[in-house]
């Protein structure tokens, strides 16, 4: 009888690893930045019906790069969560922390327990009264879970995206200049152009009443790429 | 079957194709249904709902419920709420058993939301309408213990761009009204007090003043029905749904209209 190969617990995770980084390294990039009045969202995505961006709650959304069955399963489960746990309490106890933790449980168990982990990462927002309440968690593959400020990159070219992000972000931008910042930090890496049709856009929006999720129309974007500062 | 693992979401939450949070709660947690209770052996005493009423006309759908909730010869409650909003572009009126209606138009609301977040587009007018007809089912059990639930649904219908209205009976029964409907206790003469006031061609101010001028003609006749309440300020709950979406008129507006009908009434108590 042969015996198996003895492969450490150390190379087993950090194949996993590498597999879930690479899967998600090869698809397009999404940003989530915070200005004046909320969060904005703004996705690389040529598709205008299979969405990276999408609403969970009254003031949370969902973000996701990588694989679309993977964060969509996740998405599902997020608004099956959060429309329980609201109707079961009420509204206002419905939370992104507890919707990030519930990710990160769900995430970590299938890395360390199936043999394909999860080639996703995702980020769950939440605009709160002011810009001090917002709250963006970052959660990758693993079920890590990070507490971000005001951005984030994540996808094909996350680190320098992020790079450039932090650099030009400013607290408290009007919704145009942050749209901008957005097309130019996805267009700083390459000499290419992108056109709002190529362009996922949604905020949540605290003015907005109840439901602060909001998806922005190509002439939209159009208008406010085209603001003057 | 293996057990799920510790940490990871039960399987209801990762299952695909289930747009419907009602079938959620049904392989999550069941207990959550309305419909999935086991219904008292004897009779209860509940408060009641009574009398609401819809109308429309070409801009909008008017939706009007009084205030009164009776139990037995009492008064349960005088400002109780019986006219929601269930969606952008809809909204439901309750009569019967208040706490069980209300439950429902809860659940209901999270089901068209929900849906409109998982499938990424709202169920037509005829979908909603069918869905609230499957909660209505569900209660059958309850409803023969004295604990039914009968709806009014009225909605824009953006398609056809017209406003409509639909009933129910206890069974789940759904049927189409057109112009105008009531449910209640006082429905009887609601519906004709509406019926010799409704016109074609009324504006939607109109429409709003004949809607609340049907409930104040229940209340003239139905005990279980309230009327406008000048002392304390209580006046119908009004809503209005058009292709501009849901709106709840504002109470300083229904105090006109409502100040209106009274004086009017001093000259001409019978309308």
């Amino acid at each position: 009888m042969s015996m198996p190969f003895y492969v450490s617990p150390e190379q087993v995770m950090k194949d996993r690893a590498d597999y879930a980084r690479k899967g998600i390294a090869r698809g397009r990039s999404v940003l989530v930045l915070s200005y004046a009045d909320g969060i904005l969202f703004v996705a690389e995505n040529p598709s205008s019906a299979l969405h990276k961006v999408s609403e969970i709650y009254d003031r949370i959304a969902f973000a996701a790069v990588g694989k679309y069955n993977e964060f969509e399963t996740l998405r599902t489960a997020g608004v099956r969560h959060a429309d329980l746990k609201g109707y079961s309490y009420d509204r206002g106890d419905v939370t992104g922390r507890a919707l990030a933790n519930l990710y990160a449980q769900h995430l970590g168990t299938i890395f360390t327990e199936n043999q394909k982990p999860y080639e996703v990462e995702i980020v769950v927002a939440e605009v709160g009264e002011s810009p001090d309440d917002d709250q963006i968690y970052r959660l990758t593959y693993d079920g890590s879970v990070a507490d971000e400020r005001d951005v984030v990159a994540m996808g094909g070219e996350a680190e320098p995206l992020s790079t450039y992000l932090k650099e030009h972000h400013k607290p408290g931008l009007p919704l145009a200049q942050a749209m901008q910042l957005a097309l130019k930090t996805l267009t700083s890496t390459g000499d290419r152009a992108l056109t709002p049709e190529q362009l996922e856009v949604a905020v949540l929006d605290r003015t907005r009443p109840r439901r602060k999720f909001k998806r922005l129309a190509d002439p939209q974007v159009a208008t406010l790429l085209a603001a003057k500062k | 079957m293996t057990e799920p693992s510790f940490g990871r979401l039960p399987g209801a939450f990762t299952t695909p194709g289930i747009g419907s949070f009602a079938d959620f709660l049904g392989l999550h947690a069941p207990d959550l249904l309305p419909g999935r209770r086991t219904p008292p052996a004897h009779h209860i005493e509940a408060p009641h709902g009574t009398t609401i009423v819809a109308v429309t006309s070409a801009a909008s759908v008017v939706m009007a419920g009084d205030r009164r909730a009776t139990m037995g010869m009492t008064i349960a409650q005088r400002d109780i709420e019986k006219v929601f909003q269930a969606d952008e572009y809809s909204c439901v009126g309750i009569a019967g058993t208040a706490g069980i209606a209300i439950e429902m138009v809860r659940l209901f609301q999270v089901e068209l939301e929900h849906y409109e977040k998982l499938e990424g587009s709202t169920l037509s007018l005829e979908g909603k309408a069918n869905r609230l007809s499957t909660m209505i089912r569900g209660n059958l059990g309850m409803a023969m213990q004295g604990l039914a639930v009968v709806p009014l649904f009225a909605g824009w219908d953006l398609e056809g761009a017209i406003g409509r209205v639909f009933s129910y009976d206890v069974t789940g029964g759904r049927y189409e009204e057109f112009s105008y409907h009531s449910v209640g206790s006082g429905s009887l003469h609601a519906r004709g007090a509406l019926k010799k006031r409704y016109r074609e061609d009324m504006t939607s101010a109109e429409t709003v003043r004949i809607a609340v001028e049907a409930l104040y003609d229940a209340a003239d006749e139905d005990a279980a029905t309230g009327g406008p309440d000048l002392v304390r300020k209580i006046y119908p709950v009004v809503a209005e749904v058009s292709a501009d979406g849901f709106r709840r008129l504002p109470d300083a507006d229904i105090g006109t209209v409502v100040e209106e009908i009274v004086a009017a009434r001093y000259a001409n108590p019978g309308g």
